[in-house]
């Protein structure tokens, strides 16, 4: 059987099978266990409603539970182990991995870019989103941005190589520095700044993001805080930086935070581009590297990284908490 | 909105030129190699895209034959007209000769009208008398005048003096004549440049999806990610609702935990999954990535649904339990309907993110080629095989974005709604 016929077929016994389970679960609450028919009717709804909750998150949270709670103890406790996974070697592939070079090496790479693209990304972001907020045409310009979002990182870093490309016939920063006069370079073994080549593309990717949800941000300011500095005669700066970006310092953190948890986890990006040679290696790529090779090691990684995203995971949940009161 | 107070129309100016210049950098690199995919190896590589709409100049060899050579005095000499003599369609076909030469290494070094000869001279090379062969353009029917150095800046000694080797003149309508010291016993080769007009093909596109496999892996592609966008909207949407209208003491738990779960990055679940999938016997397949896609979906997908979820009007939701309609029924009655533009939202984030994956892809699916999604075969195949093939590439990227690109642009409202409501505020 084909694939994608096999996927036609997993959808519907998917979609059949969790609907079938909802409705035979119900039914069998309402009418075998706690039947409404007897004499504690009242009493069986009662109860019928305080098991049904559960009857409705259990597959959600079979799935959360299996493929993404048990992972966290199931990587940390496999990263125990050496590569056979036979040994129990207790920190020593943590101890190993921040002795090798190349570990450092995507460490400082990552922190560059856990520091440059979020940063780089909401500046592009805010800017555009106060650039088009009264611009005509600032829908369509708003799309274009945007429309990055919409490629995969693999398509993006094809994309960004071609810009790239040492040959100034195809590569159009070297036909630039062909025009000026100066030798073509392969900007992606220059020592250093090749990082930011490649970091770049992310924020390509991720400005879009930044600057529809700041667009909306802007956009939700109360008029009369912005007409009473015009009145008050503050220039188009001051309003802006003194009383839009304050009004939005909320949401800038949010984005901010957002596309730092994603720069900890895109490995593609990297992987494209240099395959991690010319010191590029960041984290994520660095795991893969182990991946399949040493597990211990791969493993020992992606709690490092875990680890990284905690302080923002435990920010969110007491933010979630105090908005649920 | 010009005429507002503060707002002046010089810096409206600057705005306006400001959005234009981001657009274009955010635009060009896709455009640029959008037209690359329409052009062959040749031209892409002869100039660059942004040239693509004017004719590039191409090199050709052309060999005349040898036939009808007579002496000239101490010369041998060949005329005829190149064109008539070339078999190359694409060579008969322009025309017109911009430049030629006698090495492919200066295939146009002089102008049409000229004459391009080769001598051998003498050198001075580190202080010795050395012969080397100079090529040199010079005005047809005049003797050359030599340079003071040779192209690697050795002193020219014009005594002795230097020996005629060949010469060869082209006019632009491709008539020639072609001297040489010895017998022309053989068709000599001379090069020349012509345009050739701009020319855009399907040719890449063809190619990809026939011969390169790229047909199978966009079926893989969509094989992955349908599945693995239905199936956790299905389950989440029920929890989502659980979440957000049914009162039970662990709620509040179970919002954090969704809420913590956002974060978790992938790779910290690949090795351990990995290990659990074979362990059970779904091993690396097609089935292990729906699964792994809808679990890593779900936190996102309980989350942007139970936060539309609760803001659907009370009201509704207490008169329909009222009127005695169980939860099971107002779920698939009332919510559902009314939460349509959420779980459109979410679908079109799990498509563009399930079509768009590489990690997952990598890891759960098997290696062979006959099961690689498009990213997979695209990093791990084209990349190093076609490394230079631009033309290839940039089709086998665009057959991978088209299809994004479209939801993208007919479901921009939804998208940009999801993504409102999905940052945690």
């Amino acid at each position: 059987m084909s694939p994608i016929l096999t996927g036609l077929v997993t959808i519907a016994i998917a979609v059949a099978g969790c609907a079938g389970y909802f409705y035979a679960s119900n039914w069998v609450l309402d009418r075998v266990i706690f039947p409404p028919g007897t004499d504690d009717r009242g009493r069986n709804i009662a109860r019928a409603n305080l098991v049904r909750p559960w009857l409705f998150i259990l597959p959600a949270m079979l799935f959360l539970s299996v493929y993404l709670i048990y992972p966290v103890v199931g990587s940390f406790w496999r990263s125990l182990f050496n590569r056979s996974g036979v040994e129990f070697v207790g920190l020593g592939n943590y101890t190993e991995m921040f002795a090798e070079e190349g570990f450092r090496v995507a460490l400082f790479n990552n922190i560059l870019w856990v520091i440059f693209v979020p940063a780089a990304a909401t500046f592009f972001g805010l800017l555009v989103a106060q650039l088009t907020d009264r611009l005509r045409w600032g829908n369509l310009a708003k799309s274009m941005i945007f429309m990055p979002m919409a490629i995969s990182f693999v398509g993006a870093s094809l994309i960004w190589k071609f810009v790239y490309a040492n040959d100034p016939d195809i590569g159009i920063i070297n036909a630039l520095r062909d025009f000026v006069g100066l030798e073509p370079v392969d900007v992606l073994q220059v020592a250093f700044w090749n990082n930011f080549f490649i970091m770049f593309i992310m924020v390509w990717m991720q400005t879009g993001f930044a600057m529809v949800i700041l667009s909306a941000a802007l956009r939700g300011i109360p008029e009369e805080t912005i007409e009473a500095a015009i009145i008050d005669g503050a220039n188009p700066f001051q309003i802006f930086f003194k009383i839009k970006v304050p009004q939005i310092t909320g949401t800038i953190l949010v984005v901010w935070t957002t596309i730092t948890i994603l720069v900890l986890k895109v490995f593609d990006i990297v992987y494209a581009m240099t395959g991690g040679n010319f010191d590029t290696e960041i984290l994520p790529s660095y795991m893969m590297d182990y991946m399949f090779r040493d597990d211990g090691r791969a493993t020992a990684v992606a709690f490092v990284i875990m680890v990284i995203v905690t302080p923002v995971m435990v920010w969110n949940i007491v933010q979630a908490r105090r908005e649920m009161r | 909105m010009d005429n507002i107070a503060g707002q002046k129309s010089g810096l409206s100016i600057v705005t306006n030129i400001s959005v234009v210049a981001l657009v274009l950098i955010w635009l060009i690199p896709t455009v640029g190699l959008l037209i690359s995919s329409f052009r062959t190896d040749d031209q892409i590589t002869q100039s660059g895209w942004w040239r693509s709409a004017f004719a590039v100049s191409q090199a050709y060899r052309v060999s005349p034959p040898e036939e009808g050579a007579r002496q000239e005095g101490d010369r041998w000499v060949l005329e005829g007209n190149l064109f008539d003599a070339s078999e190359d369609d694409e060579v008969t076909g322009s025309g017109q000769v911009t430049g030629f030469g006698l090495t492919s290494r200066a295939p146009g070094a002089a102008e049409p009208g000229r004459t391009y000869a080769r001598y051998e001279v003498a050198i001075m090379d580190e202080g010795e008398l050395d012969d080397t062969n100079l090529e040199i353009a010079h005005p047809a029917g005049e003797e050359p005048s030599f340079p003071a150095t040779d192209e690697d800046g050795n002193e020219i000694v014009l005594d002795p003096a230097p020996i005629f080797d060949r010469a060869v003149t082209v006019q632009e309508n491709g008539d020639f004549r072609y001297e040489d010291a010895e017998e022309i016993d053989r068709a000599p080769t001379i090069y020349i440049t012509a345009p050739q007009p701009p020319d855009f093909t399907l040719n890449n596109y063809e190619q990809i999806l026939t011969s390169d496999n790229m047909d199978q892996a966009f079926i893989n592609t969509l094989t992955v990610a349908i599945p693995a966008t239905v199936i956790p909207i299905v389950v989440a949407a029920f929890a989502a609702y659980a979440l957000a209208w049914m009162d039970f003491a662990a709620r509040g738990f179970f919002i954090a935990m969704v809420v913590g779960l956002l974060v978790v990055p992938l790779q910290i679940a690949l090795v351990p999954l990995l290990t659990l999938h074979q362990r059970v016997g779904i091993g690396q397949s097609f089935l292990g990535v729906w699964l792994a896609h809808t679990a890593f979906g779900m936190p996102l997908a309980i989350y942007l649904l139970r936060n539309y979820m609760i803001g659907l009007p009370r009201d509704i939701i207490e008169c329909a339990k009222v009127d005695g309609a169980t939860d099971f029924q107002i779920f698939t009655k009332i919510v559902l309907p009314l939460s349509f533009p959420a779980l459109a939202s979410f679908a079109i984030f799990q498509f563009l993110w399930t079509w768009n994956d590489l990690l997952v892809a990598k890891v759960f699916l098997p290696s062979q080629s006959d099961s690689w999604v498009m990213t997979v075969k695209i990093a791990d195949d084209l990349l190093g095989s076609r490394g230079g093939d631009w033309g290839i590439l940039a089709a086998a990227a665009f057959v991978s974005i088209a299809v994004p690109l479209a939801v993208f642009f007919a479901m921009q409202k939804y998208l940009v709604r999801g993504l409102l409501a999905g940052s945690v505020k």
